[in-house]
């Protein structure tokens, strides 16, 4: 699915050769400030290479219209933004964006996906850490998309949330075949769900194991 | 009533700066150190009040289309310039290029429209009409641009993780932009329309007071001020929203990447 080769931004980060496959999950461990983050970002196009290139199916991204990429590739931040609007409003500014049919019961399934038991209309700043984080979880099952970029949750979350939120996200990408790139900094979560484990560490990939 | 104003000779106007003498003695008595700025301000007020009765006076009695155009032109590069100092280290160098178009693309249409089609003046460069009405159009947009380019900064700067989190979500800079759109258009017409609301009961407008005094009858200095209200409202929303979506689109890049 991505093929990386040179890949360079700034100081950050350097990649010489990478590929990552299609419907699989691949897991980034490393040190925290060793680059993992600046790599989702590039992965989502957020920025781009100062040098190198990143192809997604043989294409070069910067050949691609970044709007359209963006409906295919969704990143899920380490402390996602939260509308401050209803839970409603949350979940349907994606589908806006994606110009898709608004239908209640799917907002309800999204949620009930992500175990938030609180009606549409609930004041989404009320929410506490964990809620949120669920919420953005719901906002992006509801898009669809082929490829999730996961940055692990804040560690702010508990534990349990955190838990929760990583086995929501494999459960959906195993069931819906679709593709999810995961920050942890868990070698367990990593071990236990990565078909493939990278090591981003000091601006530099360090390995890549397979796992499968 | 007399046909027209008083007439003021230069010992009359030297009794007002009586009042120079009054703040002095408070900010004296009071300790506040403020007198060189009064009087720095009093007497450049005086030169460069001077200096421009000077200039209309020959301007007036000399009327010429070029010279009109070059008064003109004059008074949209003062207003762009203004707006840089203002806003010094803050401005790259794209929102520079879209605040000189805006600025001049939105102001000048409405300043001719009102004064060929809505006024009519005669001569059409009559420089009486075009000076002044220039000058309360361009001023105008220029603080209404002024405040939208501060609440565009200011949003820009304190939401990138708002913006960058609809641009994942599959916006495009535009509707990710939206909201600072609309807030800092309103803004910039507020001031307008808040004086367009208090005129005539809180105060009485500047150029119809003007007006009133030289001699016009307080009903066609009515209905200039409307037309001039109509007008710079029109000067303040074009402009600005020229500038604004124009304005957005400097913050991304073409990779459609917040920058």
């Amino acid at each position: 699915m991505y093929t990386i080769r040179n890949l360079k931004y700034n100081d950050v980060l350097t990649i010489n050769s990478l590929k990552i496959e299609a419907k699989k999950i691949t897991c980034i461990v490393g040190e925290s400030g060793g680059g993992k983050t600046t790599f989702l970002r590039l992965l989502s196009k957020l920025v781009s290479p100062t040098e190198g290139t990143i192809e997604y199916y043989q294409q070069p991204l910067e050949t691609l219209d970044s709007v359209a990429y963006r409906k295919e590739v969704v990143m899920l931040p380490q402390k996602p933004f939260i509308f401050p609007k209803t839970i409603r409003d949350n979940l349907v500014k994606g589908l806006n964006y994606h110009q898709k049919e608004i239908n209640e019961s799917s907002l309800e399934q999204a949620l009930a996906f992500v175990n938030l038991a609180k009606p549409l209309s609930t004041d989404a700043s009320r929410l506490s850490g964990g809620e949120a984080q669920r919420l953005a979880i719901a906002r992006i099952i509801l898009l669809d998309p082929q490829v999730i970029l996961l940055d692990e949750p804040s560690s702010a979350l508990d534990d349990e949330t955190e838990a929760f939120v990583i086995k929501a996200m494999v459960n959906y990408v195993k069931e819906h075949q679709k593709s999810l790139i995961m920050i942890t900094h868990s070698k367990h979560v990593a071990a236990h769900y990565g078909d493939t484990v990278l090591t981003i560490e000091k601006g530099c990939l360090k390995g890549s194991e397979n796992n499968e | 009533m007399s046909d027209g104003i008083i007439q003021l000779n230069f010992l009359q106007v030297a009794l007002a700066y009586i009042f120079v003498l009054i703040v002095l003695f408070f900010l004296r008595r009071r300790g506040i150190q403020r007198e060189k700025e009064l009087i720095f301000a009093s007497l450049r007020m005086t030169i460069q009040l001077i200096a421009v009765g000077y200039i209309l006076t020959f301007v007036f009695e000399q009327p010429h289309p070029l010279v009109t155009l070059a008064i003109v032109l004059i008074m949209v590069g003062f207003a762009i310039l203004t707006l840089f100092r203002k806003f010094k280290g803050k401005l790259s160098h794209r929102i520079k290029k879209v605040i000189v178009l805006s600025m001049t693309l939105g102001t000048l249409p409405v300043v001719l429209y009102f004064l060929l089609i809505v006024i009519r003046v005669e001569p059409y460069y009559n420089p009486q009409y075009f000076v002044p009405i220039t000058g309360m159009i361009i001023g105008n947009s220029m603080t209404g641009i002024s405040l939208g380019i501060h609440t565009m900064l200011n949003r820009f700067n304190h939401q990138k993780h708002e913006i960058e989190e609809s641009l994942i979500l599959g916006a495009t800079p535009k509707q990710a932009s939206n909201q600072i759109i609309n807030d800092s258009f309103d803004a910039a017409i507020m001031p307008t329309l808040n004086s367009m609301l208090g005129m005539g009961i809180i105060f009485l407008p500047g150029m119809m007071t003007g007006q009133i005094l030289s001699g016009v009858a307080p009903n066609m200095a009515i209905l200039y001020q409307i037309g001039i209200m109509l007008g710079i409202l029109g000067g303040v929303s074009l402009a600005t929203y020229l500038f604004l979506q124009l304005g957005y689109r400097t913050f991304f890049n073409h990779q459609k990447q917040l920058i």
